[in-house]
């Protein structure tokens, strides 16, 4: 058992008991950004680092700490940068609202394309059409 | 002396790129200047082929007194990845976009066919001035051929996760793609510039965006099968900027693919068509400079070498400037398109286009925007899978919705009902999926959407084939038999598109995983099986040490055997995981071999991924690739009917 738990607390993290608590760990460890390495999720990389953060993101949630909860303790601790997730303030309403904006943009293209008047030319008969 | 020579070669090819653009963009009226700028371009693509030889001699060679190779190259390491580090590199890779945008220029001189002699040797022109573009930038700020004084005496060697068959593979096809989209482009300035785009030139353009689409989706495949066994955590996609910078113009070229069938057919959306082939090289550009110059992972990097940086803006600047300044001034002047029904094929595809180019549009906007909210003071921030997740997934949802419905409506006005009536059966095969999956999985909406629409899109693919089969004569294996490539090649690439969507949906919302600490001769019970570390060895490979691990995993099938390795390359400070998958019908037990445990008495850490149906991601992107391949076929084929 001694082993065991010298391994626990050395390398990998625990695994949490309840399966619910970690499913959620794991899913938050894939959105929480390794701090050192180039653009990988604390879930994917090797580096100390990594290690440390997800034996953090196990101790809160087994603490009982919601998602939300341990997403600000993070951005507390590292900065915005660390989240995958954007945050939702001032500096990205636009990145956003940016999905919604070009969706508006592309309904009213195709409405001026299918405005137009219908062409009295040739009809194409189906085999034609799939050539 | 090699490098001196491929460096001459390379000027030479730069400026008769240089002659090609300005002869053939003057040619509009003049047969011989035409066949000139056709034959230059020919030996542009000889002369760069020359240069590229030298480039490969050199790698080979093992030749450190050229900068490129010393700092990317290194004597042990094996012939293969000698050769595909040649363009493993910034300034190789370079080489070869130039290489392959000649090939293409050259290539596309060759046959003219029936096409309009000033929109064809305009477009060798234009294709001329892009190579030489690209060129020049090769040339003066990241030269292949450059001499290190004093040389060193070993190179540095190829980053070690590199060292890998689909690294041979996967730039060159990505590249192939990128380039591809050079050619639509030439095709949209030459017609603005001559004010004309009609179905021939769409029928000219097609199998280019084609060809661009094809190797972009093999490119990501390969890189995203490369990801998932080599970086060992079992990730295929990760919306990482690099793979973003791929995945914008294979949405792009799609969206072309389709568009520029409804100009062909229909001489509609014609200035559509054109604008999609600006964008689309556009953001090709942008993939591979911002890449390679590492502007797009982080602000900082631009500091490194602002030259580059600053020069990569300037040529995407001028490419994009001159191709949307056209098209602002000059597609007023072109032919307004006719309507067409609400529900129609041209309807269908214009949503399909609106789909994909809105889907372009978010992927672009979530890639800069942390460079834009750095620049602009706001700090550092993150935008990853959460964002794209939430925005790209919706929308492919709503455009794969539409899609099977389609190819089952015809041209100009469609009969919604009849298409209804017979896509029946897969719309109740797509329910029962639907709430099977919610019943099964406890109520989890997203996965069981998908997994509705992957069917949907299978079911739909097999009602249209099905369709086409009935409206032949004889018996069905004979009807099945003479079906026009085009029609398989359709239904290939839309049921692709099905089984792709129902291999991700299953892996990312079904996956298992666990951590384990195994002594040898220790087994752990893992997804309906007994996982068991037999013993763990060390192993000695052409340039590195591995420690190998050997297991033994039991199910109701059987006994199997499968290893996982940790290399140290000598070349590199970190290890590199090599996993161990074992394949089987309902998908992958993935194994990844961990540090022994400290303290531990022997015992290594393990992880153990179970990925279930992962191999539908891989199957169902050959499917669409095939489809695209049988498209070209057909498109060659009636080219050589219809002289």
């Amino acid at each position: 058992m001694s082993i065991i738990a010298a391994f626990l607390a050395a390398i990998a993290p625990a695994v949490l008991a309840d399966p619910a608590q970690e499913a959620r760990a794991q899913s938050l460890e894939r959105e929480i950004r390794c701090v050192q390495c180039e653009n990988e999720p604390i879930a994917q990389s090797t580096a100390d680092i990594a290690a440390d953060m997800r034996r953090l993101v196990r101790e809160r949630v087994a603490a009982g700490d919601s998602d939300e909860e341990i997403r600000t303790y993070f951005r507390q601790r590292y900065g915005d940068f660390v989240l995958f997730r954007p945050p939702w303030d001032a500096r990205t309403w636009a990145l956003w609202g940016a999905p919604f904006l070009l969706l508006g943009m592309g309904l009213i293209g195709v409405l001026t394309i299918r405005r137009r008047p219908t062409g009295e030319s040739e009809i194409l008969t189906p085999e034609e059409g799939d050539r | 002396m090699i490098a001196e020579v491929g460096a001459f070669a390379a000027v030479l090819a730069l400026m008769l790129s240089l002659a090609q653009g300005v002869i053939g963009l003057a040619a509009s009226r003049r047969d011989s200047r035409a066949d000139a700028a056709a034959a230059i371009a020919q030996s542009t693509a000889v002369l760069i082929l020359i240069a590229f030889a030298c480039l490969i001699t050199l790698f080979v060679r093992s030749d450190f007194t050229v900068a490129a190779v010393a700092a990317n190259s290194h004597v042990d390491k094996p012939l293969i990845y000698k050769i595909a580090g040649a363009w493993g590199n910034h300034e190789g890779s370079m080489l070869l976009w130039c290489l392959v945008s000649a090939l293409f220029g050259a290539i596309y001189a060759s046959a003219r066919g029936k096409q309009n002699l000033g929109l064809w040797s305009r477009t060798v022109g234009v294709q001329g001035l892009v190579t030489a573009g690209v060129l020049i930038y090769t040339l003066f700020l990241s030269n292949p051929f450059a001499r290190l004084d004093p040389a060193p005496m070993q190179g540095s060697g190829l980053n070690p996760l590199l060292q890998d068959p689909a690294l041979a593979a996967h730039p060159p096809m990505l590249y192939l793609g990128y380039v591809g989209m050079s050619i639509p482009f030439s095709l949209a300035v030459a017609a603005l510039i001559e004010g004309k785009a009609d179905q021939a030139w769409a029928r000219a353009l097609r199998p280019w965006t084609l060809l661009a689409w094809l190797c972009l989706t093999i490119g990501i495949a390969i890189g995203s099968y490369w990801a998932y066994y080599e970086l060992g955590w079992g990730g295929w996609w990760f919306w990482d900027p690099v793979e973003n910078a791929s995945f914008m113009p294979w949405l792009v070229a799609a969206a072309l693919v389709h568009s520029a069938i409804v100009t062909e057919r229909r001489g509609s959306l014609a200035s559509w068509t054109i604008l999609l082939s600006i964008m689309g090289f556009g953001l090709a550009l942008l993939g591979t400079f911002l890449v390679r110059s590492g502007v797009l992972t982080s602000v900082h990097a631009f500091a490194v070498d602002p030259q580059r940086g600053i020069a990569v803006l300037v040529l995407l600047g001028v490419a994009m400037g001159v191709g949307f300044g056209l098209y602002a001034w000059r597609a007023p002047r072109l032919a307004q398109p006719s309507g067409f029904a609400a529900i129609s094929r041209e309807s269908m595809l214009v949503w399909n286009n609106f789909g994909l180019a809105v889907a372009a549009g978010v992927v672009l906007i979530g890639t800069i925007y942390p460079l834009i909210v750095e620049a602009a003071g706001g700090g550092l921030i993150s935008v990853g899978p959460p964002f794209f997740n939430a925005t790209v997934a919706p929308l492919l949802v709503a455009l794969f919705l539409l899609l099977p419905l389609g190819p089952m409506l015809t041209w100009r006005v469609g009969d919604a009902r009849a298409a209804f009536i017979r896509l029946a059966p897969a719309a109740a095969l797509a329910l029962l999926t639907l709430i099977v999956a919610l019943v099964s999985t406890g109520w989890r909406a997203a996965p069981a959407i998908g997994l509705a629409v992957g069917v949907w899109l299978v079911g739909g693919g097999l009602v249209y084939l099905w369709a086409r089969v009935q409206r032949g004569e004889g018996a069905a294996m004979a009807k099945l038999a003479v079906l026009p490539l085009a029609v398989w090649s359709m239904s290939l690439a839309h049921i692709g598109a099905g089984v792709l969507t129902i291999g991700a949906i299953a892996e990312t919302g079904f996956r298992t995983e666990q951590a384990a600490a195994l002594e040898p001769g220790e087994g752990v019970a893992f997804a309906g099986r007994r996982v068991t570390l037999l013993e763990v060895g060390e192993r000695d490979g052409p340039n590195y040490t591995a420690t190998r691990a050997n297991f033994r995993v039991d199910s109701a099938g059987g006994a199997q055997a499968v290893s996982a390795e940790r290399r140290m390359y000598h070349t590199a400070p970190s290890p590199t995981t090599e996993v161990g998958i074992l394949s089987s019908f309902d998908g992958d037990l993935y194994i990844a071999l961990g540090e022994p445990v400290r303290n531990g008495g022997g015992a290594w850490a393990v992880r153990l991924y179970h990925n279930p149906l992962v191999h539908l991601i891989f199957i169902g992107a050959l499917m669409m690739a095939l489809g695209g391949l049988l498209s070209l076929a057909a498109l060659a084929r009636r080219k050589k009917a219809a002289p």
